[in-house]
């Protein structure tokens, strides 16, 4: 996209999937050692990617993104904070912070372009899911309460990312610190998940109570 | 709950997996020589397994890839997890129980 006037004066009026929560997540979220915070962080860019990364299509394609990564649970790290996600061994998630919409499909493109005529597929997603972060000592604890994965730091360290399920609720799940989880959903997912971390946030701003488990 | 390891993923939860029935039943050479019967056979014709069964499934909110697995249907014991395009490991599906044979049985009874 061109950045005109009038799609810069478009931007002023984005609304992101879970805004409408703001305020719950910050009345929801609970400090101290048995603490859990939520935010979302609206209005990344995210790119899907479909391409053999071993093909000459895959070797451009990482030129652009600083490589692709080759397993499950992998993440590469590229240029101004892009990150690019295993989804599949053919299928790949580029998610970068957003700068106030300038980029405007700029990485899509770039991408599009290295991609050439080999046989794969790059599609801006950028609007399909957003971004919840669920952060503090016990953010491991509200997920485990619906999600099956195994997400013990033996098995899930910091910078793992998986597909998987929250309450039913397909998401990409990204471990971005010891005790800070970036999720996922897609974009008519976001209140319901959000409604849903908030619940299960609720024990924790109990003083003394014992864990669920 | 069942743990499945997806020959990509590893170790999930079988909620996150689709069925995808009987494995390894070839597309017909020639389907255009079938007769209508035999089209039906390969449609829908499956064997009913009770014991070692091998059977394809996809890591459906994973990474979205099928892949073929031999399942005990008595017990669920999962014996072997293998890739697309492989052959379940020698000796683990009898004869004529499993569905390793592209060949269509009848069921008993049905006329030719
Ligand atoms: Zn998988």
């Amino acid at each position: 996209m061109v950045n005109t006037t009038a799609n810069t004066e478009v931007r002023g009026l984005r609304r992101s999937p879970a805004a409408h929560l703001w305020t719950d997540f910050a009345v929801g979220s609970v400090a101290g050692e048995r603490g859990v915070t939520l935010r979302e962080i609206p209005f990344q860019t995210m790119v899907g990617i479909r391409v053999d990364p071993s093909s000459e299509a895959g070797r451009r394609i990482g030129t652009v993104t600083g490589g692709l990564p080759l397993a499950c649970g992998n993440v590469t790290s590229g240029p101004s904070g892009l990150a690019v996600l295993w989804l599949g061994p053919d299928e790949f998630l580029a998610i970068a912070p957003d700068n106030g919409g300038v980029d405007g499909g700029i990485l899509a493109a770039a991408l599009v372009e290295a991609l050439g005529e080999s046989s794969g597929q790059v599609v801006d997603l950028s609007s399909n899911r957003t971004t919840l972060e669920l952060a503090g000592p016990s953010a491991r604890d509200v997920l485990e309460k619906s999600c099956a994965a195994d997400l013990h730091p033996r098995a899930f360290a910091p910078g793992t990312a998986i597909t998987t399920e929250i309450g039913k609720i397909p998401v990409v799940l990204w471990k971005t610190g010891p005790e800070t989880f970036q999720i996922f959903p897609r974009a008519s997912f976001a209140d319901h998940l959000g409604r849903w971390l908030l619940d299960g946030m609720g024990e924790f701003a109990a003083a003394g109570s014992p864990t669920w488990h | 709950m069942l743990l499945f390891s997806c020959p990509n993923c590893g170790p999930r939860n079988e909620t996150e997996f689709h069925y995808g029935g009987q494995a390894h039943v070839a597309y017909p050479e020639h389907p255009e020589e079938l007769s209508d019967r035999q089209w039906a056979e390969y449609l829908f014709y499956r064997q009913n397994t009770k014991g070692l069964f091998a059977e394809r499934w996809v890591h459906s909110t994973g990474c979205r890839k099928w892949f073929n697995m031999v399942r005990d249907t008595v017990s669920y014991d999962i014996k072997a997890v293998y890739r697309m395009g492989e052959q379940p490991p020698a000796g683990l599906i009898p004869a004529g129980t499993g569905s390793t044979s592209p060949t269509q049985h009848a069921p008993e009874g049905a006329k030719p």
